[in-house]
């Protein structure tokens, strides 16, 4: 069975049964990384390129060994990441890109809606790696994959979203996958980190971390990034600390097994604590395996199962 | 040369007339306005049948943006005049953000005079507020009025020094002509693309608040009440500074306002899917906010129609959200985006005539918008009942960015005339 949209640009147009189709499949692509020799034919002969207009290493990475597990030809090209590249750049490159026939490209960019605009004017799927404030679909879907393995069903789990909610474009597409899962999502941080109507998604907005994270199956913590500050959305990082960072006396409070994630890179001690990161509650290097996996999923679902052989 | 517009229902609120008249033109004015069937056709060589149309002054456009001198690969004040004249306008106020900045008699006489080689219909220059629109120091207002302004305006940057504003506001008193303001306290608004809401939030993209409008439209309206002066808010789109306006005519002070059409006719739904033909400044609101605005439009709080007409080259548009330039083509769809609100019951077809012919020439004292006898025979005759799509390929502009494409609308432009000549006949498209 095919998923039901060409390219993947964001967690929003995908259906119940997409998630659950790409998680199963990323399920049967675990083993193979855990193989002496980790690679199969799959994709032999395909062409992915991995086009970051943003700086990345594990997302670069991550897509990057997921298609060379599956035997497809990766390539990594970086976009200049000056603001004052124009749009007609990206799409030109895009353009000239795709004039070679790659059979799929990953797109990372500093503006939100940037991997839209290149599907207008490509035919290649485009699986977005990250686009602004916007959307970052393979995260959700990795966060997805790691919670469910260790909840077995998704359905009615409790998440709590912790940090600069505005800025996130993991907590868009988490909130909206979540939603579609059947999880009740409730979002934690300063009010000026937390995007106007909000509640008006189905979410709850809680500035209270203790409070919001005492029922909750899943703690979401986001990286908060120094520019805030400077923005004039936070008073200091060590003020933030005081009230939202993740510390084993606030983890006290919560569930006894209550999962941790964070989509990393993380700041340590600032919005997690360093014992609670390393503890044993923390899945956050079990993200970077899953991250794998869901990329050789979505790869894999992308070219067509027709195409490809998972063994 | 005479020309005879006959059988036609004529609207001209400045002269309180709606009826069957038909109109006779000689030597550029009209000459005769007569009850159907009164002026002998005898010798008249142009006759246009009007029958079954709407016979108005020619639409009058406060705030336009033709690009010339600068940014002629956008728009030219000829091709500007061209998509004027295509949607019913004779007159058109050139906002003065050009390159250089219309802030000083050489840039208006090279505006006025590039009007009169290749202009189709009637230009007048808007100056600078402040030199180089740099908020800094004001512009030779004296001089920009007597070169031929008729208003004064940093368009695209509101005034953000608010003793700028006064001084301004003082200043202009002497020489009569209002201060627009595009009002937009620009600290709440920064990097922002479109209205802070709910699609702002699922797009992920920076919102610009109401409020930024809101309170700049209650700082002006202060000054001005300390200062005198004239003060006239250009493309309100939020509906609270609706209510400021009205409060503040309430209370008899000089202030005046216009409504841009996109602001009450599409919301900042419209930018889902990162539309870029939908960024505009300020942004598409809410329903709310549409509302509000129709009940302005409806008890003369707001003063007349004008599309801030701002044409951008692809280049310009088809590009990431957040990089796309501010602005839609908008003298080509004015007529039948404002009919829309007399198809809703929200004002009269005559109001509507009025909104966009007698109330702008009054705000600005322009002796035009009226079918007066001995007036220049500047008219615009258009059937209010032509279906049609929307096409921007065909727009006359230079430019085609407009988020109406493939819109079902009513109202078509048939004949427009400047001087009693034909600039724009729907017969040649």
């Amino acid at each position: 069975m095919l998923l039901s949209t060409k390219s993947i640009l964001s967690t929003k147009e995908l259906t119940k049964l997409d998630i659950q189709q790409i998680l199963d499949t990323a399920e049967s692509f675990k083993e193979i990384s855990t193989r002496a020799i980790k690679k199969v034919p799959t994709l032999r002969g395909k062409t992915i390129i991995n086009l970051f207009f943003e700086p990345s290493t594990r997302t670069r990475t991550s897509f990057e060994i997921a298609g060379k597990r599956l035997s497809a030809d990766v390539i990594n090209i970086s976009g200049s990441t000056s603001s004052t590249v124009k749009g007609e750049n990206l799409i030109d490159t895009a353009r000239n890109l795709e004039a070679m026939n790659p059979d799929i490209l990953v797109v990372r960019h500093q503006c939100s809606g940037a991997p839209a605009l290149l599907s207008q004017f490509v035919n290649s799927p485009i699986i977005n790696a990250g686009d602004g404030s916007h959307e970052h679909p393979s995260q959700a879907l990795l966060d997805l994959l790691t919670i469910r393995s260790h909840r077995g069903d998704l359905e009615g789990l409790k998440v709590a979203i912790v940090g600069d909610i505005s800025h996130s474009r993991v907590a868009r597409s988490n909130i909206k996958a979540m939603q579609t899962m059947g999880m009740k999502v409730r979002v934690v941080g300063p009010p000026p980190l937390i995007p106007v109507g909000l509640e008006r998604l189905g979410v709850e907005v809680s500035h209270n971390l203790i409070e919001a994270i005492k029922d909750v199956d899943v703690v979401m913590i986001l990286r908060i990034q120094l520019e805030r500050q400077n923005q004039g959305l936070l008073s200091s990082l060590r003020e933030y600390s005081n009230y939202f960072c993740l510390t084993s006396e606030a983890l006290a409070k919560a569930r006894d097994d209550v999962l941790i994630i964070h989509p990393g890179p993380v700041n340590r001690g600032v919005e997690i604590a360093l014992d609670v990161m390393e503890g044993p509650r923390s899945l956050i290097l079990n993200q970077v395996t899953n991250g794998v996996a869901i990329r050789m999923a979505l790869f894999y679902l992308l070219l067509g199962e027709n195409n490809a052989n998972p063994n | 040369m005479q020309t005879l517009i006959k059988n036609g229902r004529v609207i001209d609120p400045a002269n309180q007339i709606d009826g069957f008249f038909d109109i006779l033109i000689n030597n550029r004015k009209i000459e005769v306005v007569a009850p159907q069937g009164k002026i002998p056709a005898g010798k008249i060589k142009e006759i246009i049948d009007a029958k079954g149309c709407v016979v108005a002054p020619g639409f009058c456009d406060m705030h336009v943006h033709f690009r010339e001198p600068g940014h002629e690969y956008k728009e030219t004040i000829e091709t500007g005049s061209a998509s004027a004249a295509a949607g019913g306008f004779s007159t058109v106020a050139v906002m003065p953000n050009t390159s250089p900045v219309n802030d000083n008699r050489s840039v208006t006489e090279l505006i006025l005079s590039q009007a009169k080689k290749t202009a189709l219909v009637n230009i007048f220059p808007i100056g600078a507020i402040t030199k180089g629109l740099k908020g800094e120091t004001l512009s030779d207002m004296g001089e920009l009025k007597e070169s031929g302004c008729i208003g004064y305006s940093d368009d695209g940057r509101p005034v953000m020094d608010s003793e700028l504003m006064r001084r301004a506001l003082e200043y202009s008193r002497m020489f009569d002509l209002p201060c627009i303001q595009h009002s937009e306290v620009l600290d709440l608004t920064r990097g922002g693309c479109m209205n802070e809401g709910i699609v702002s939030t699922e797009l992920g993209l920076k919102g610009m608040p109401v409020e930024a409008e809101d309170i700049m439209v209650f700082r002006d309206i202060c000054l001005l009440e300390k200062t005198g002066g004239r003060l006239h808010v250009a493309h309100i789109s939020s509906g609270g500074a609706v209510e400021l306006v009205r409060q503040a005519k309430a209370k008899g002070l000089p202030v005046t306002c216009e409504v841009a059409p996109h602001h009450f006719t599409l919301t900042e739904e419209a930018c889902r899917n990162y539309d870029t033909n939908a960024k505009m400044s300020p942004p598409l609101r809410t329903d709310e906010d549409i509302d509000l605005i129709k009940d302005g439009l409806k008890d003369g709080t707001i003063d007349m129609i004008a599309t801030d007409h701002a044409p951008h080259d692809l280049a310009d548009k088809q590009v990431e959200f957040s990089n796309a330039c501010f602005g839609i083509v908008g003298l080509e769809t004015a007529l039948p985006l404002t009919l829309k609100l007399v198809d809703e019951n929200i004002i009269t077809l005559q109001k509507a005539v009025d909104l966009l012919t007698q109330q702008p020439c009054r705000v600005f004292n322009l002796d035009k918008g009226t079918l007066g006898v001995g007036k220049d025979a500047d008219i615009v005759i258009f059937n209010p009942d032509t279906e049609y799509t929307i096409d921007p390929a065909k727009f006359k502009s230079r430019s085609k960015n407009s988020p109406y494409k493939g819109w079902e609308v009513r109202g078509k432009i048939l004949h427009t005339l400047v001087a009693g000549k034909t600039v724009y006949s729907s017969d040649n498209d």
